[in-house]
C-alpha cells in the first residue's frame, strides 16, 4: 500500500519535471544543449592523468571570479586605502583570509593546472589538425591569464605590486614609435599611481574577466564541434558504430568523465588547501615577504622580480642584451631586442600547429629526436623560470677569460637559445624523427 | 627512452651543484637566528604584547591591529583595558600612536614603519636577530650600529630602545662578533627570553587568523580525504564496463 502511493508520488513529481522541461525546451534549447555538450558528447575512453587538467583550469576560473566579486566588496582601489583595506579583509571581514587566500592562491595554481593543459596538448598533438582554432583560442586565454595576473597583482599596493607595474609597464615603452604612448596610457600618469591603481582595477575586474569567459566558452564549443583528442592522437570519429553512429572509442561525457572528473577536483582541492591552509605565501614564491611593506615610490627594492609565473619569460627578458644605439644616426639604445624577445616566447605558441610536421599527432608513437627535443625545452623553461626569481648574479661570475661574464646570464642565453629552437627547428626535426605506426583503435 | 632520461638527469644534477653554489654565497651575507615562535603559547604572547605596547609602541603603530584581538590570546577584556591602553582608547581601536611622521622624520631620518605586518615582510627570525643585534657605534648618528638591518654598512635609524634591560654591546673588529661591554638589567639570556616573547607577539599580530586557519586546514583535508574514498567508488562503480 505505501509502497504504491509513493511510486505514485513519484511519478506525480516526475510528470511535472518533465512538463516543465517541455515547457522550457519548446522556449530554450536546454535539453539538447545537455545532450550536445554533457550525455551525447562523446569523448575518448583512454583519457589519462593529463586529462584533468581542463576541467580543473575551469574550477579555478569560477573560484577565482566567486572569491574576486566577495574581494571586491571590501577592497578600495585608491592608493591611500587599498594596502590597509587588504589587511582589513585579513583580519576583521569575517572569512575574508580565506577568500583572500584562496584568491591568491587561485592566480598561481590558476598557472600550474595552465601549464599543464598546455603541456598535455603539447605531447599528445592536441593542437594539430583539426585542432588548431582550441589551441589558438587557448593562447588567447593564456595571454588574458597573463593580463589578469599583472593587473591583479598591483591591487594589494605593495612593494613588489608597485616596482613589478612600473618595470613591466616601462617595457611597453621600449616598443618603437608608440612605446611610450602605450606605457602613459597604461598607467595614466608619467608614473604608477593612483590613476594606474584605479584602471588596473577597472581592467582585473571588469575587462579581462568578461574576455576571458568569452574565450573559454569559444574554446569550449570548438573542442566539442572536432572533439577531443586522446593520448594516442588518434581520431575516434573515423571508427563509428555502424547502427548509432557513436564512436567505437566514445563514452558519453556524462556520466564518465563528470564522475572521473570529481576524483580530480577532489585531489585537487587537497593541494589547494594544503596551501591556503598551510602555506599561503608558498615561502614567497606565491605571495611575496616585501608585498607585505607598503608601496612607496621613493624606495626601490634591491630585487625586483616577477611572480614565479611570469619568469621564464622575464629571464628572455633580461638575457637579451639592449641594442647599443647607433650614435651618428641618432638612434638611441633600447631594449626593445630583450621585450621583443619576451613577446615572442609567449606568441610563440600559437604556431605550434604549423610548425609541427610530423605524422603522428601524440609522443606515443614519436622517435627519439622529439622526445630530447622536448626534455630541452622543459629543462629551459625550468631553469629560465627559477632564474627569473633570482638576481642575475645569483650563480656568480666567470673569471677574466670570459670577460667577468655573470653566469647565471650565460646560462640563461644558453637556455633561451633552446627555448627558441625546440619551436624553430620543429618543422625540420618534427619530419626527421622516426615515428612508430599509429594503432587504429585507442590503447589503454 | 633511456637517453632522454640520461640526459635529463645530467642536467639535473649540474644545476643542483649550482644552485648549492648559490646557497653558498648567500650564507655568507648575514646569519639569522631561529626565532622561538610558538603561537599556542599564550603566556609568551601575552608577555611580548606587554613588551610591546610599553616599548615599541611608543613610535611605531599596528595601525592594522585591533587591541581586542587579544582577546585571542587570552587576555581579558578587563585586563586589556588596565593594562594596556593608556590614552583612552577603545579596546576595539587598532594600535594607533601620536607620534607625527614627519617630526619623527626629523628626529630619525625616517618615520618608523608600521609593526602590522612587518614578520611577514622580514620573517620571524630577522626580528628576532635584529632586536639582539645592536653595539655601541659612536661614529652613526643615534649612537648605535646594527648589522642585521644593514650588512653592508651596520648603520640604523633606531636606536637601541632596549638597551638597559639588554646592556650594551661593542663589536670586536677582528673576530666580528658582538661582546657585551656593560651588562643591563637582564641576564643575556633573560634578555633572548624576552625578545623571543616579542617576535612571538609580532607574528601572531601580522597574522592572527593564522592558528584558526592551520586548525582549520586539518578539518578540511579530513573531510576531503572521505570524500576522495567515495568520488574514487563512484568513479569506479560507473567505470566498471568500460574496457
Amino acid at each position: 500500500m505505501t509502497n504504491k502511493t509513493n511510486t505514485d508520488k513519484k511519478s506525480v513529481v516526475a510528470n511535472a519535471l518533465g512538463q516543465g522541461l517541455e515547457w522550457v525546451d519548446a522556449r530554450f534549447p536546454l535539453s539538447s544543449n545537455i545532450k550536445a555538450h554533457l550525455t551525447e558528447y562523446y569523448a575518448p575512453k583512454n583519457f589519462n592523468f593529463w586529462y584533468f587538467f581542463g576541467s580543473l583550469s575551469l574550477l579555478v576560473l569560477v573560484l577565482q571570479i566567486l572569491t574576486g566579486i566577495f574581494l571586491t566588496m571590501h577592497y578600495k582601489p585608491d592608493a591611500m586605502l587599498a594596502f590597509a583595506s587588504v589587511e582589513y579583509i585579513m583580519r576583521d571581514v569575517p572569512w575574508g583570509w580565506l577568500i583572500r587566500y584562496m584568491h591568491s592562491t587561485g592566480a598561481s595554481m590558476f598557472f600550474v593546472v595552465v601549464y599543464l593543459h598546455m603541456f598535455r596538448g603539447i605531447i599528445y598533438g592536441s593542437y594539430r589538425n583539426p585542432r588548431e582554432l582550441i589551441w589558438l583560442f587557448g593562447v588567447g586565454i593564456f595571454l588574458c591569464l597573463m593580463g589578469e595576473a599583472f593587473f591583479g597583482y598591483l591591487l594589494p599596493w605593495g612593494q613588489m605590486s608597485y616596482w613589478g607595474a612600473q618595470v613591466i609597464v616601462n617595457l611597453f615603452s621600449a616598443i618603437p614609435f608608440v612605446g611610450p604612448d602605450v606605457s602613459e596610457w597604461l598607467r595614466g600618469d608619467y608614473l604608477v599611481s593612483d590613476a594606474t591603481l584605479n584602471r588596473f582595477f577597472a581592467f582585473h575586474v571588469i575587462a579581462l574577466p568578461f574576455v576571458l569567459v568569452g574565450l573559454v566558452a569559444a574554446h569550449i564549443i570548438a573542442l566539442h564541434e572536432v572533439g577531443s583528442n586522446n593520448p594516442d592522437g588518434i581520431e575516434i570519429k573515423k571508427l563509428k558504430d555502424k547502427k548509432t553512429g557513436i564512436p567505437l572509442d566514445g563514452i558519453p561525457f556524462h556520466p564518465y568523465y563528470t564522475v572521473k572528473d570529481i576524483v580530480g577536483v577532489v585531489v585537487f582541492l587537497m593541494v589547494f588547501s594544503t596551501i591556503i591552509f598551510f602555506a599561503p605565501e608558498m615561502g614567497g614564491y606565491f605571495l611575496e615577504a616585501n608585498n607585505f611593506v607598503p608601496a612607496n615610490p621613493l624606495v626601490t627594492p634591491a630585487h625586483i622580480a616577477p611572480v614565479w609565473y611570469f619568469t621564464p619569460y622575464y629571464s628572455i627578458l633580461r638575457a637579451v642584451p639592449p641594442f647599443p644605439g647607433v650614435g651618428f644616426l641618432g638612434i638611441p639604445p633600447s631594449l626593445f631586442p630583450g621585450v621583443a624577445a619576451m613577446g615572442l616566447s609567449v606568441l610563440i605558441f600559437a604556431l605550434l600547429p604549423w610548425l609541427d610536421k610530423s605524422p603522428v599527432k601524440s609522443i606515443r608513437y614519436r622517435g627519439r629526436l622529439y622526445k630530447q627535443w622536448l626534455a630541452a625545452f622543459v629543462v629551459s623553461f625550468i631553469v629560465l623560470g627559477y632564474l627569473g626569481t633570482e638576481p642575475s648574479n645569483v650563480w656568480g661570475q666567470f673569471g677574466p677569460w670570459l670577460g667577468n661574464a655573470e653566469r647565471a646570464t650565460v646560462a640563461a642565453r644558453i637556455f633561451m637559445l633552446v627555448y627558441f629552437a625546440f619551436f624553430i627547428l620543429m618543422p625540420w626535426y618534427s619530419k626527421k624523427d622516426k615515428t612508430l605506426a599509429v594503432p587504429e583503435r585507442v590503447t589503454g | 627512452m633511456k637517453n632522454t632520461i640520461k640526459l635529463g638527469l645530467s642536467v639535473l644534477s649540474v644545476l643542483s651543484a649550482l644552485m648549492f653554489a648559490q646557497h653558498a654565497l648567500a650564507n655568507a651575507a648575514v646569519h639569522l637566528d631561529k626565532a622561538p615562535i610558538d603561537a599556542s603559547n599564550h603566556e609568551s604572547l601575552q608577555r611580548g604584547a606587554r613588551t610591546f605596547v610599553n616599548n615599541c609602541l611608543n613610535c611605531h603603530s599596528a595601525n592594522y591591529m585591533r587591541y581586542n584581538r587579544l582577546l585571542a590570546i587570552g587576555l581579558t577584556e578587563k585586563q586589556i583595558k588596565d593594562n594596556l591602553l593608556f590614552a583612552g582608547e577603545k579596546v576595539g581601536d587598532t594600535m594607533k600612536v601620536a607620534i607625527n611622521p614627519e617630526e619623527a622624520k626629523k628626529w630619525f631620518g625616517v618615520a618608523p614603519p608600521d609593526l602590522s605586518v612587518e614578520v611577514r615582510a622580514r620573517g620571524a627570525d630577522w626580528v628576532y636577530s635584529y632586536m639582539r643585534a645592536f653595539y655601541r657605534d659612536e661614529t652613526s648618528t643615534t649612537g648605535w650600529g646594527n648589522c642585521v638591518f644593514d650588512p653592508v654598512s651596520c648603520k640604523v635609524s633606531m636606536p637601541h630602545v632596549l638597551y638597559q634591560l639588554q646592556g650594551e654591546q661593542i663589536m670586536n673588529h677582528e673576530t666580528h662578533q658582538l661582546e657585551l661591554s656593560k651588562p643591563g638589567k637582564l641576564a643575556p639570556a633573560e634578555y633572548d627570553a624576552l625578545v623571543g616573547d616579542l617576535t612571538n607577539f609580532l607574528a601572531f599580530m601580522a597574522e592572527p587568523a593564522k592558528q584558526q586557519r592551520n586548525h582549520l586546514g586539518w578539518i578540511v583535508l579530513l573531510f576531503l580525504a572521505v570524500l576522495l574514498v567515495l568520488a574514487y567508488k563512484l568513479k569506479k562503480a560507473y567505470w566498471k564496463d568500460i574496457h
